[in-house]
């Protein structure tokens, strides 16, 4: 293993089932120590993405190389590099909790000796002393998910791959495992896939968002605002006679402009939507240019911060809009 | 083949905790039990020409058509449907230390039922207080045809598990296929158009297939090497295609 190598490289990568893409040349890197979150709608490729970097699926072209290792022919060595968690996290029904993991270890090569340690260390850090003894199929859907976890870090692998690590989670144990994704982060590199934007937004360092069976952005949550919806948002709340609004915005910032606008609220209020190119703050020359003019009366004006949800719909719109004027497709 | 031991006896553990395990042991000793009785009793009301375990030996289909399937169709059938295969798969093992831990495992609890029928002769030596009347000889037969026999169904049993996700399309299944090897067979021989000349071939393969030839050979103490390979050479196939079977799922999943 190369020290110095990415911890996960994907080059060109291509997957078809019988003759449909569900991976079409995707290519990222994932340096050691990293979290990349995974982002994508429902058949968008994740999983089979992952199931790729996994060895458990061949791809169709392309390359994949983990640590420096290629996957597809060297599969054993790469299976000591991973700890897995496939989607819905399947589990044995009918063992208890330590003697899963004990097994799972067994079978990931760790001597038993240091098996019994690193078991009582993973129960801890996974909150699991207290079910160790219980059946798996007979524990909260919270309880496995972490069994999930717990099995993917037991043999401290440098690669940790989760696909939907956090479905189905109440959000106290979203918290947990939050915390816990991010323990590992500089000693791990992480790779999960979620539905749940601002989970993958606070433990990601960064985020790639796949559509189509295709990389549509990447980058961390700041860039992608940026670069996906190329513009800063305000809410402003104002009542007056708004026609001459547009006039005071162009002397402050020429690009601003009015991008939505509601009905009057009872007390007069209008609440606009303002979107600049510019990323520099506007609120203060905005407010001072605004109250020091006695055409308005302003309620309230805030920065909106556009989400890591409004960076995905746009992301997988754009895609949606390529598909259908034919640029990308099958 | 390092992982091998650990999924055997992971296996191993897992047919011990399971109820139904002992449900279809007891179940097994009753018919067991029951064609025992009935031996005794004909042994009873006549002399015989054999030795009791000849005849024992001559309902071994009764269980094996019905253990075999029970003790094998979750296997691998399981695995799938529940989505274990996944995880166990992505670590570092091979699909044929998979196939055959399950394999070993389920072998182990055949033959350890079986073992247990041993019982019932020591019940008969014990009672008949004469040693004369118990013949060892076809009782060894008797097992040793039961072990390599039970080695290529309970290959079978896999194969037919690594089929299907389902338990008991892969339960069925497999009865069908040890149904047509011990009985179809048998059926099939004395059929008058094999006497054709053109199928000359073909009626020699059937002979040589028929199980209960094989048995009568076992329990005569004649161990014939053509019969043990046939048994053997089918355990491998039967495997080799289990992995296959296996594999190629996973390319087409």
């Amino acid at each position: 293993m190369s020290d110095l190598a990415p911890a996960i490289e994907v080059e060109n990568l291509v997957k078809t089932y019988a003759g449909v893409a569900a991976v079409n040349q995707v290519s990222f890197t994932v340096q050691r120590g990293e979290i990349l979150g995974f982002l994508g709608p429902n058949g968008a490729g994740k999983s089979t993405t992952m199931r790729i970097l996994t060895g458990f699926l061949p791809a169709t072209s392309g390359t994949v190389r983990l640590c420096g290792i290629p996957v597809a022919t060297q599969t054993d060595q790469v299976k000591r590099l991973i700890g897995y968690m496939p989607e819905n996290n399947p589990l044995p029904e009918d063992m208890r909790v330590s003697e899963y993991l004990y097994y799972r270890g067994r079978l990931k090569e760790i001597g038993r000796r240091k098996l019994r340690t690193r078991l009582d260390e993973v129960l801890e850090l996974c909150d699991l002393k207290r079910v160790r003894h219980r059946v798996i199929g007979k524990l909260s859907k919270g309880f496995r998910q972490r069994v999930g976890i717990a099995e993917a870090i037991l043999a401290e692998p440098p690669v940790i791959i989760m696909d939907e690590p956090t479905i189905g989670l109440d959000p106290h144990q979203i918290l947990i495992v939050r915390d816990l994704i991010s323990s590992l982060r500089g000693r791990m590199t992480v790779i999960i896939s979620s539905h749940i934007l601002p989970e993958i937004e606070m433990t990601c360092d960064r985020v790639l968002i796949i559509n189509q069976g295709r990389v549509v952005a990447t980058g961390t949550p700041s860039e992608l605002r940026r670069e996906i919806l190329g513009h800063s948002l305000y809410r402003l709340e104002i009542a007056g006679d708004l026609s001459g609004l547009n006039n005071v915005f162009t002397a402050i910032e020429p690009t601003l402009k009015i991008s939505d606008k509601s009905e009057p609220d009872v007390f007069g209020f209008t609440t606009l939507q303002l979107a600049t190119e510019r990323d520099e703050p506007l609120g203060e020359e905005l407010l001072r240019a605004l109250t020091s003019d006695s055409r308005y009366r302003v309620r309230a004006l805030a920065r909106v911060h556009p989400t890591l949800e409004d960076v995905f719909l746009a992301a997988t719109k754009r895609t949606w809009d390529l598909v259908d004027s034919g640029n990308i497709g099958h | 083949m390092r992982h091998f031991f650990t999924i055997l006896s992971h296996e191993i553990r897992m047919l011990l905790v399971n109820p139904s395990t002992y449900i279809a042991g007891v179940l097994f000793l009753l018919v067991m039990g029951m064609s025992f009785t009935w031996l005794l009793e004909r042994y009873n009301e006549a002399p015989q020409e054999t030795s009791p375990a000849n005849l024992f030996f001559l309902f071994f289909w009764v269980p094996v058509l019905f253990m075999v399937p029970l003790l094998t169709m979750k296997s691998i059938s399981e695995e799938r449907r529940l989505g274990t295969l996944e995880t166990l798969l992505t670590t570092p093992v091979t699909t044929g230390e998979v196939v055959l831990g399950k394999f070993g495992a389920a072998y182990f609890l055949y033959i350890t039922l079986w073992a247990s029928t041993g019982g019932f002769f020591w019940m008969l030596r014990k009672f008949s207080h004469d040693a004369r009347f118990f013949d060892v000889g076809p009782l060894i037969g008797g097992y040793l045809f039961v072990a390599i026999s039970g080695l290529f169904f309970i290959a079978i049993g896999i194969f037919a598990s690594s089929l299907s996700r389902n338990q008991a399309v892969a339960g069925i299944l497999s009865f069908g296929v040890l149904f047509a090897l011990i009985l179809g067979v048998n059926f099939v021989q004395p059929m008058e158009f094999l006497n054709n000349a053109a199928l000359h071939p073909a009626k020699v393969a059937i002979e040589y297939m028929q199980v209960f030839r094989h048995l009568n050979d076992f329990t005569q103490g004649i161990v014939d090497t053509r019969q043990v390979l046939y048994y053997l050479s089918g355990t491998v196939l039967a495997l080799i295609f289990s992995i296959l079977s296996v594999e190629a799922k996973l390319l087409h999943s």
